[in-house]
C-alpha cells in the first residue's frame, strides 16, 4: 500500500470512457414457451447515460439486461457495445468488461471487502499493488475508510454498506458499462433514498453507461437519463427522458404505469431556479413566505397549497428575493411542454457538478 | 483358578498377578506393552483411517462434482453409496476376502465405501447451499465455471464439507477396529487378541480407550482446521 501511495494516484480514481449500448431488434424466446420474453427490442443508450428499464414483473426487463452480458443468450437480433456485437465476444471476457450489480448484491461472504473488490482485477491479472491501490481509491470514492473496512467480511457490514461495496466491486476494473438489477431493492426506504442520491453523485463523477432495472417508476424517474417502459410480452411501450415520459405518455398503459400523479412527478423534476419567475411587485403585500430557488417546483406547489394559495417569494442562496411563484405560474410551466418542467433534471440532481464535465461523458480522465 | 489355565501367554512378557487374575486394568501391562503392541496398533489405525478418508474424500468429491453438474446423477450415486452404507461392516469385510484376501486393501475398500455416503451427501449439500445470488455474481463478473467452483462455490461449501469429513473420520476410526478381522492391523488387532484370550480386560480397555481418544483428537484437529480455513464463518 505504501508503494501505491505515490504521485500516480493522487486525487480521485480515473475512469475510462463509457460506451454506447444498442439493442437491435432483439428477441428472446424461451424453449417451451409460446410467448416471447422480449419482443423486438430496439433502443440506443448514449455513452454515459443511465437507461432505466422499468415495467411490471414479467415484462422482460431483467431478461433484457442479462442479454447484454450474455448471462442469457438472445434468440434473434443483436446487441452492440461500443459499436461491437456482444455475440462475437467470449462470454467470460465480455462479462469482465461489464460491471454487474444485482439486488442481493452477491458479495462473496468468504472474502474480505478488499478481496471482493479485487475480484475482476484478479481475473484480469492485475498485479497486487495496482489492485490494492484501486481498492483503496474506490472505497474512498464511496465514502468508506479503507483502513477500517478493507479487512472486514460482508457479514460484518450493514445492508447499505454491502450495497455500496457491491457498486465499488462492479466499478473495480473500470468497465465502460454497468448493469444494475434493482440494486436498491433490498434496502429500507430511508437508506434507499440516501443510496440513490449517493449513487447519482457517484455517477456524475464516473459517467458510466448504465442499464438500471427497477419496477419502481419513482426510482426510474429519479435515476434515469432515459427510461424504457416495458410491458407484458417484453414489448417496449415507450423510450424517453423522464420529463417526456411524464409529459407525453405514449399510450394508456404508460400513462397508468407512470401514475395519475404524473404532473406532480414532472414538477419534482425541476427546481424554481429553472422556471421563469414572476417579477416581484415592490408595492405588493410583504411578509410572504419565502422559499429557496433550489426547491423543487413540486415542493413549492405543496407549500402554496398549504398556505391557502398565496404566492411565495423565491430567494437565492444569499436569501435575496429573486421573484415570486404562484399557482398560475406552476400551471403554465406544466402546460408548456418546452418549458422548464420539460427539461432534464440534471441541474437539479447535481448542483455541484461542473457543467462542462457533466455534459461531456467523453471527457478525458483527470 | 480356571482362568490361569486357559490364558497361556497374556501379552507376552509382563505376566504379573494383575494380569493373571485379569483384573479390570493393569498399568504394568500397559507400560510394558505400549511399545510392542499398542503404539504400533495406534499408528496402523491412524494409517488405516487417513487412507480411507483421503481416498473416500477424493472419490466422493469426484462423484459429488459430477452430480452437481448433472442433477440426474444424484439418485444413482446416492442409492449405490446408500446401499454400501447399510451393509453390516463385518459382512462386508468378510465378503471381500475371496477377491482381495486378508489384506489391508480389503480393509480399505470396505472403509472407503462407508465414507462415501456421508462425504458425497455433505459435499453435494454444501455446493448446493451456495446462495444463488453469489453464484450469479461470480458468473456475471466473468469467472469461468472452474474459477467459480474453485474460488467461490467450494470455499463456501467448506463448512458443510468439513462437517462431513468429521463424521466420516470418526466413523472410520470406529469401523477400522473391525477391520482387524481381515488384516490384523490397527487397534482392532489387540482388541481381537484380548477377546480371543478369554477377554483380557486390560488390553481390551486400553485399545478401546485409545480408539475413542483417537476419534476425539481427530475430531478436535478437524474443527481446528475448519476454523483456520473459514475465518469468515465467525464474522
Amino acid at each position: 500500500m505504501d508503494i501505491a501511495d505515490t504521485a500516480q494516484h493522487e486525487g480521485p480514481p480515473s475512469f475510462a470512457q463509457a460506451a454506447t449500448l444498442e439493442f437491435r431488434g432483439v428477441w428472446k424466446r424461451y424453449p417451451g414457451s409460446r410467448d416471447a420474453a422480449l419482443a423486438n427490442l430496439s433502443l440506443e443508450v448514449p455513452a454515459g447515460d443511465v437507461c432505466v428499464l422499468v415495467g411490471p414483473s414479467g415484462c422482460g426487463k431483467t431478461t433484457a439486461m442479462r442479454l447484454v452480458n450474455r448471462m442469457i443468450d438472445l434468440s434473434e437480433g443483436d446487441i452492440l457495445l461500443g459499436g461491437e456485437s456482444v455475440l462475437g465476444r467470449e462470454p467470460d471476457e465480455l462479462r469482465r468488461e461489464i460491471g454487474y450489480v444485482i439486488q442481493q448484491i452477491g458479495l462473496f461472504p468468504h472474502l474480505t471487502v478488499a478481496e471482493n473488490i479485487a475480484t475482476v482485477p484478479r481475473l484480469l491479472g492485475w498485479d497486487r499493488t495496482r489492485i490494492a491501490a484501486r481498492s483503496n481509491d474506490l472505497l474512498e470514492l464511496i465514502g468508506m475508510d479503507p483502513d477500517e473496512v478493507s479487512g472486514r467480511y460482508p457479514g460484518q457490514l450493514s445492508g447499505g454498506q454491502r450495497q455500496r461495496i457491491g457498486v465499488a466491486r462492479a466499478l473495480a476494473a473500470d468497465p465502460p458499462l454497468m448493469l444494475m438489477d434493482e440494486p436498491f431493492g433490498a434496502i429500507d426506504p430511508i437508506n434507499r433514498e440516501r443510496l440513490q442520491d449517493e449513487f447519482l453523485r457517484l455517477q456524475a463523477q464516473v459517467r458510466k453507461t448504465i442499464v438500471f432495472v427497477t419496477h419502481d417508476i419513482d426510482e426510474a424517474i429519479k435515476m434515469g437519463d432515459r427510461i424504457a417502459v416495458l410491458r407484458d410480452g417484453g414489448r417496449l411501450a415507450q423510450y424517453a427522458t423522464p420529463a417526456e415520459l411524464l409529459a407525453r405518455p405514449a399510450d394508456d398503459f404508460v400513462a397508468r404505469f407512470v401514475g395519475a400523479d404524473r404532473a406532480l412527478k414532472r414538477l419534482a423534476l425541476s427546481t424554481l431556479a429553472e422556471i421563469d419567475l414572476i417579477a416581484l411587485d415592490p408595492a405588493g403585500p410583504g411578509g410572504r413566505e419565502q422559499i429557496g430557488r433550489r426547491t423543487s417546483v413540486r415542493d413549492a406547489l405543496s407549500m402554496i397549497l398549504g398556505g391557502g394559495g398565496r404566492p411565495l417569494t423565491v430567494v437565492d442562496e444569499q436569501d435575496r428575493a429573486v421573484g415570486q411563484v404562484t399557482l398560475e405560474l406552476i400551471g403554465r410551466a406544466l402546460a408548456d411542454p418546452s418549458g422548464a418542467a420539460g427539461q432534464p433534471a440534471d441541474v437539479d440532481e447535481l448542483p455541484d457538478a461542473q457543467p462542462a464535465a457533466a455534459a461531456d461523458p467523453g471527457r478525458p480522465a483527470a | 483358578m480356571l482362568a490361569a489355565v486357559v490364558i497361556p501367554n497374556f501379552g507376552g512378557g509382563g505376566a504379573t498377578s494383575c494380569v493373571q487374575e485379569n483384573r479390570v486394568f493393569c498399568f504394568g501391562w500397559l507400560r510394558s506393552n505400549w511399545r510392542g503392541v499398542l503404539e504400533p496398533a495406534l499408528v496402523q489405525h491412524v494409517v488405516l483411517t487417513v487412507i480411507a478418508v483421503v481416498v473416500g474424500f477424493g472419490l466422493a468429491m469426484a462423484l459429488a462434482l459430477a452430480a452437481y453438474r448433472h442433477d440426474w446423477l444424484e439418485r444413482p450415486i446416492g442409492t449405490v453409496s446408500g446401499v454400501l452404507y447399510t451393509i453390516p461392516s463385518l459382512a462386508l469385510f468378510e465378503f471381500l476376502v475371496p477377491s482381495l484376501g486378508l489384506t489391508r486393501t480389503n480393509a480399505e475398500v470396505a472403509l472407503v465405501s462407508y465414507t462415501l455416503l456421508i462425504l458425497f451427501r455433505n459435499i453435494l449439500t454444501g455446493l448446493r447451499g451456495v446462495p444463488a445470488d453469489v453464484r450469479d455474481t461470480a458468473r456475471g463478473m466473468g469467472m469461468s465455471a472452474r474459477q467459480s467452483l474453485l474460488r467461490v462455490e467450494l470455499p463456501l461449501a467448506l463448512p458443510t464439507i468439513m462437517a462431513g469429513v468429521r463424521i466420516a473420520t470418526v466413523t472410520t476410526i470406529s469401523l477400522a477396529t473391525v477391520a482387524a478381522y481381515v488384516c490384523d492391523q490397527g487397534l482392532g488387532a489387540p482388541i481381537f487378541t484380548a477377546i480371543n484370550e478369554n477377554v483380557f480386560k486390560t488390553e481390551l480397555i486400553a485399545a478401546g480407550v485409545l480408539a475413542i481418544a483417537l476419534a476425539l483428537v481427530a475430531d478436535g484437529l478437524l474443527v481446528l482446521v475448519q476454523r483456520l480455513l473459514t475465518p469468515w464463518a465467525r464474522a
